[in-house]
């Protein structure tokens, strides 16, 4: 057992729309993320252990050969007790996440929504289209098991997506993306300093902002920036307008619009980003939605976008175990998203043939969630795999060439 | 836009919004969809059990706090039999409540074997029935 203690609800960032919590509220959110911690760090060990001991010899034995993709492990594993005992407690754990947090945001929202409205009314930055439609890949299921994802309206002018969406980042993630949850926009910003020293961008475009808790970190590495960022869903752009006002970020934009129609000119963004946007699209909206990053991206800007890595190459019991969400935790996309061939995406999408780069990107660890030593204590700083929920990304893109490029065709 | 006006937020219900499922069809991970219940309600229980206990510690730590109990005291407590005997009394009644299910099968077991409600149905419903007593 880890002797690092659990990050407690009690230490989550606070601006002014974040909804409170009472200590029976704290106490329920607490226990969820230690509940979280021990299914990574206990229970989920056992799953690869019955594949490894038992799952596995007895596949060899009937088949003569080893499983040959993740639907084979799939197929093989579902049948398996501690597999199945796992599944249903981390599938449990998301239902009751979501309980939990529509229960403390729901009491409350009439109060939430006055703090909303005090921050947004007026605002020149928050720019809802209420034609825009939302889109068949975010209607198909609930993303996530968020009931009513990130789009449904409960009340006029409603929040109440966009408040229970971040009241649960911290539990779902332990704590791991720090006190805002904002440890993917973070690992961009670092990079950036790191990697691109030179670049400083005049105009930043996100797309699928959510919350802007991916964004707001490069508003704040880039002050003097312009930042875009859209989303379909109203209820979390006028959560994320509100939470960016409150955290003093005010060079951010939010806007009510698709990925697919990017409101905006040829080459106007030096840097566009997206933050695990991509698994929830589908696959005709990828080469659309990249088409336009494409098009909008001024010659010589930098696109960086967040994801899970790709499955080619990955062992099939590990991409099965990063599988896991796809079929169980309503992320329908996530498994093809995962086959796709991000490279050629960005050639047929008008970058030029060897543009594309990949690299992996981990969050700043939060010292004042976790004193050193690092969460899990493992050398390598990154913890107890756990196969999509671990704070490290791969990291893809590519820089627009200064010359025009000719696409590719398909 | 015509569509009709949403409610107010005092006006929600509440429990509704709270407990309202994801669309999109769950999956079954145990082979018995029942156990798979029980397995979901009894993971809802050991939650609000540890919010309990939690809040049965914030409440022993105040009364600490402020004097009313020494640090020690609740851990040294050794009950008098008046207190021994109602809390075995209550004990007892507590089991036999959460486990009422499996005494009344035991019941079940003893008792002589019964029809079926249908059977019973079909036997008062006959309209030669037996004349009472």
């Amino acid at each position: 057992m880890s002797t690092a203690a659990t990050p407690s609800w009690r230490q989550v960032g606070q601006h002014a729309v974040f909804p409170q919590a009472t200590h029976d509220e704290i106490a329920r959110f607490d226990f969820l993320t230690r509940l979280n911690m021990h299914l990574s760090q206990q229970v989920l060990p056992g799953v690869r252990q019955a594949w490894k001991t038992r799952v596995e010899p007895a596949f060899v034995a009937a088949q003569g050969r080893p499983a040959a993709d993740r639907h084979e492990v799939r197929r093989a594993m579902q049948r398996d007790l501690h597999y199945q005992l796992w599944s249903t407690l981390r599938r449990n754990s998301m239902e009751m996440r979501q309980q939990a947090g529509r229960s403390v945001v729901f009491r409350q929202l009439g109060t939430l929504r006055d703090k909303a409205d005090a921050l947004n009314a007026g605002a020149a930055t928050l720019k809802l289209d209420p034609t825009i439609e939302q889109p068949r890949y975010q209607r198909a299921v609930d993303i996530h098991c968020m009931p009513g994802s990130y789009h449904a309206e409960v009340v006029e002018r409603d929040i109440a997506a966009g408040a229970n969406y971040d009241a649960g980042l911290f539990v779902t993630t332990a704590g791991m993306l720090g006190r805002y949850a904002d440890g993917g926009g973070q690992a961009i910003a670092e990079w950036l300093a790191k990697h691109r020293p030179e670049f400083k961008p005049k105009r930043i475009l996100d797309i699928g902002c959510t919350i802007g808790h991916n964004i707001v970190p490069l508003a704040q590495a880039f002050p003097e920036a312009q930042v875009l960022a859209i989303d379909t869903a109203a209820t979390v752009l006028r959560y994320a307008h509100a939470r960016a006002q409150s955290l003093g970020v005010r060079n951010i934009e939010f806007r009510q619009a698709a990925g697919e129609a990017v409101p905006a000119d040829d080459n106007s963004f030096d840097l566009v980003t997206t933050a695990m946007f991509w698994h929830e699209t589908s696959t005709t909206a990828m080469p659309k939605i990249m088409r336009e990053v494409h098009r909008v991206l001024a010659p010589g800007g930098i696109t960086l976008h967040l994801e899970q890595p790709q499955y080619a190459g990955m062992e099939p019991f590990e991409a099965f175990m990063r599988d896991w969400d796809a079929y169980n935790n309503n992320e329908p996309f996530w498994t093809r998203m995962h086959e796709a061939d991000l490279d050629r995406l960005l050639t047929q999408s008008g970058f030029a043939p060897g543009a594309y780069f990949e690299t992996v990107m981990q969050a700043k660890v939060d010292r004042t969630l976790f004193p050193a030593p690092d969460p899990g204590s493992s050398s390598d700083g990154g913890g107890q795999e756990d196969y999509g929920r671990t704070p490290t990304w791969t990291a893809f893109g590519a820089t627009k060439a200064t010359a025009p490029s000719v696409a590719t065709s398909p | 836009m015509n569509s009709p006006r949403l409610p107010e937020p005092a006006d929600l219900d509440l429990l509704a919004l709270a407990n309202r499922r994801a669309k999109g069809k769950r999956p079954q991970f145990l082979d018995d969809p029942a156990v798979e219940r029980v397995l979901s309600v009894t993971l809802a229980l050991a939650g609000e059990l540890s919010v309990a206990r939690e809040r049965i510690d914030t409440l022993e730590r105040l009364l600490v706090q402020r004097g009313v109990l020494g640090a020690a005291d609740i851990d040294t407590f050794t009950p008098d039999a008046a207190a021994l005997a109602a809390r075995d009394a209550w004990g007892r009644e507590y089991i036999a409540r959460i486990l009422r299910i499996v005494g009344q099968d035991v019941q079940a077991m003893n008792d002589a074997a019964e029809p079926t409600v249908e059977q019973w149905m079909d036997e008062l419903g006959r309209n030669d029935e037996p004349a009472p007593g």
